[in-house]
């Protein structure tokens, strides 16, 4: 039996205290930094923009994770059994991205930073200088109504996540039983249900809000899909680490060759989510529509191109092929690249409608933040994956996913 | 001309079929068929069948389908009778590219399926009323079978092998003659 216990190298925990350090120096530095005292709306928006952009990034991989984690039961697929533990370490980061988000949500209703035009003070009181008519006719729709709702997304899929990570590692230790598979199958079930209409309606209360005045009901899917692809990429980056460390012996190449295949095919589903919603406001033509596209014409087209070259054509020339979709460098390289690709899709749905016309191009501001996210992330993955064995024991499925053969 | 002998190794489940597999071409014997209820994945490498050239012909199928796309909406849209598009220009063909990406995107997949689908019904010569190439119809029941044909010395050693690996009937059908190569 080949080691199941995985130990975090002191290594690899250097490296996520290398990448925090660099992250808290950004933040301090860009709070320092980025000050417009021309502009009296301003408040350090690009600093805060950049924390709430990796905030929600890292949040949404492991509510991904978690949503994939729960396909798999609920389709009653056999195939990723044995790489279910390392599903279950991404999905419960969700809990810790959760905590960024709601303390960034705290702040805004504080009036500390202004990301949501709606949270302003007066927005919807006639004779306010901060009066809005078009936000003061669906005011109902924001102030407790949306706290409401932002509770509930948080506290429902936590509550589903943990308990089916509970239900997976009890499963471990009962004999001879699969009774808390099938219970993880119909908690699946309810968990999809929710996940299918909070994942839209999240996307729109938390992203889709900045830009106050603008809607599109296609968002919330085109969110999903992206961030789906980087849970994707971040479990597979995870597996060939692990392989390479020596653990996992018995998740198959045909394995990861799946786990690729969800690569290339979520990487379509998105760029198909992102042309359909573009090409309707185009075709339309309607200004209040058409205005969420000009602002990122007018100052982020080179970003906008960069989005959708890469992640479109990057996974569509490199990742055809099966051959390609077996190489663990392949995978790695591509994979990298489309992460930096999904995470910059994140920046432009934030950025426009925070800094605006501020904006400079990307700037140390973005990577290092990033890189102090990405190192809290892997610290809290690492630590997941060390808190339990790498392989499920007595799950149904598990003889047919070690056979697993494409 | 060479006398072959067919022989019919029939077994009752894959896994042995496999090993069988393995072990018959361990010994330099050349497997000319293997006959199976259902496909069974990995099982090209085992038995020696070279790498399919499908998602080559897949490939090209699809490039000609977005090219007779592009060059329909061109003649069409901004050629022969210039389309207004809501509202779009419509001088060039870049000026309305959104608007015709649905349509090259359908064509690529109408031409590569198609033309995938029928290549390999061609190929596999499925056409209407051919007949059926299937040796024993038990393998499409429940019965797996590996088809070889052998000269005399290979086929004691091929019968040896079906035996020891598990296979319930080792038929000898006669022998067949071939042109040589």
């Amino acid at each position: 039996m080949s080691n199941l216990n995985f130990t975090i190298p002191s290594k690899a925990k250097m490296f996520t205290y290398i990448l925090m350090a660099i992250g808290v120096i950004s933040i301090i530095a860009s709070f320092l930094t980025d000050t417009q005292p021309e502009d009296a709306q301003y408040h350090q928006t690009r600093t805060w923009a950049n924390i709430f952009i990796d905030s929600f990034f890292f949040m949404a991989i492991g509510l991904a994770a978690a949503f994939f984690m729960g396909l798999q039961y609920a389709a009653e697929a056999g195939w990723a059994t044995t790489i279910k533990r390392i599903i279950e370490a991404v999905a419960w980061y969700l809990p810790y991205g959760l905590c960024f988000m709601l303390l960034l949500f705290i702040l805004g209703q504080l009036h500390v930073h202004h990301i949501y035009h709606w949270m302003a003070e007066g927005v919807a009181d006639v004779g306010s200088p901060n009066y809005d008519a078009g936000v003061a006719a669906k005011i109902g729709y924001f102030g407790w109504f949306w706290w409401l709702r932002t509770i509930l997304y948080m506290a429902g899929w936590v509550f589903f996540t943990w308990k089916l990570r509970k239900n997976s590692i009890e499963a471990d230790n009962a004999i001879g039983t699969d009774t808390h598979h099938w219970k993880n199958v119909k908690l699946s079930a309810w968990f999809m249900v929710l996940f299918a209409v909070t994942s839209s309606t999240s996307a729109w209360d938390w992203l889709m809000s900045i830009d106050t005045h603008w809607f599109s009901t296609l968002y919330g899917w085109y969110m999903f899909s992206g961030m789906w692809v980087s849970a994707i990429i971040t479990i597979i980056m995870l597996i060939v680490w692990l392989k390479r460390l020596g653990y996992l012996e018995n998740v198959t190449e045909s394995t990861v060759h799946d786990m690729g295949k969800w690569m290339f095919a979520i990487s379509f589903l998105w760029t198909y989510l992102y042309f359909s919603q573009f090409m309707l406001i185009w075709y339309a033509d309607i200004p209040e529509e058409v205005i969420y596209f000009q602002q990122r014409w007018e100052n982020f087209k080179p970003l906008m191109w960069t989005v959708l070259g890469i992640n479109f054509a990057f996974p569509m020339i490199l990742l055809m092929s099966r051959d390609a979709k077996r190489n663990f460098w392949f995978l790695t390289i591509v994979g990298t690249v489309i992460f930096i690709g999904h995470w910059l899709d994140v920046v432009m749905m934030v950025m426009p409608g925070t800094v605006g016309h501020h904006w400079t191009g990307l700037s140390w501001m973005e990577f290092g933040i990033f890189a102090g996210f990405l190192g809290f992330f892997i610290n809290i993955l690492l630590r997941n994956l060390a808190s339990r064995p790498l392989q499920v024991k007595n799950h149904p499925y598990l003889d047919e996913a070690i056979h697993h053969t494409t | 001309m060479v006398t072959k002998q067919v022989i019919h190794g029939i077994y009752d489940d894959e896994v042995p079929l496999l090993e069988g597999c393995k072990k018959l071409r361990a010994a330099g014997i050349r497997i000319k068929d293997v006959f199976t209820p259902f496909p069974i994945h990995g099982i090209d490498p085992i038995i020696g069948v070279p790498r399919t050239r499908l998602a080559i012909c897949a490939f090209l199928y699809g490039l000609t389908g977005a090219a007779l796309a592009t060059w329909m909406m061109w003649y069409m849209m901004v050629t022969d009778w210039p389309t207004d598009i809501g509202g779009k220009p419509s001088f060039e063909y870049f000026m309305a590219v959104p608007a015709f990406i649905p349509i090259t995107f359908e064509s690529t997949v109408f031409c590569a399926a198609h033309g995938l689908a029928l290549t390999y019904l061609l190929r596999c010569w499925l056409v209407p009323g051919a007949k059926a190439k299937n040796p024993d119809p038990r393998t499409t029941d429940d019965k797996f079978m590996i088809y070889l044909e052998l000269n005399d010395e290979q086929s004691v050693k091929a019968g040896e092998i079906l035996t020891a690996t598990g296979a319930s009937e080792v038929n000898h059908k006669g022998t067949i003659t071939e042109k040589e190569h």
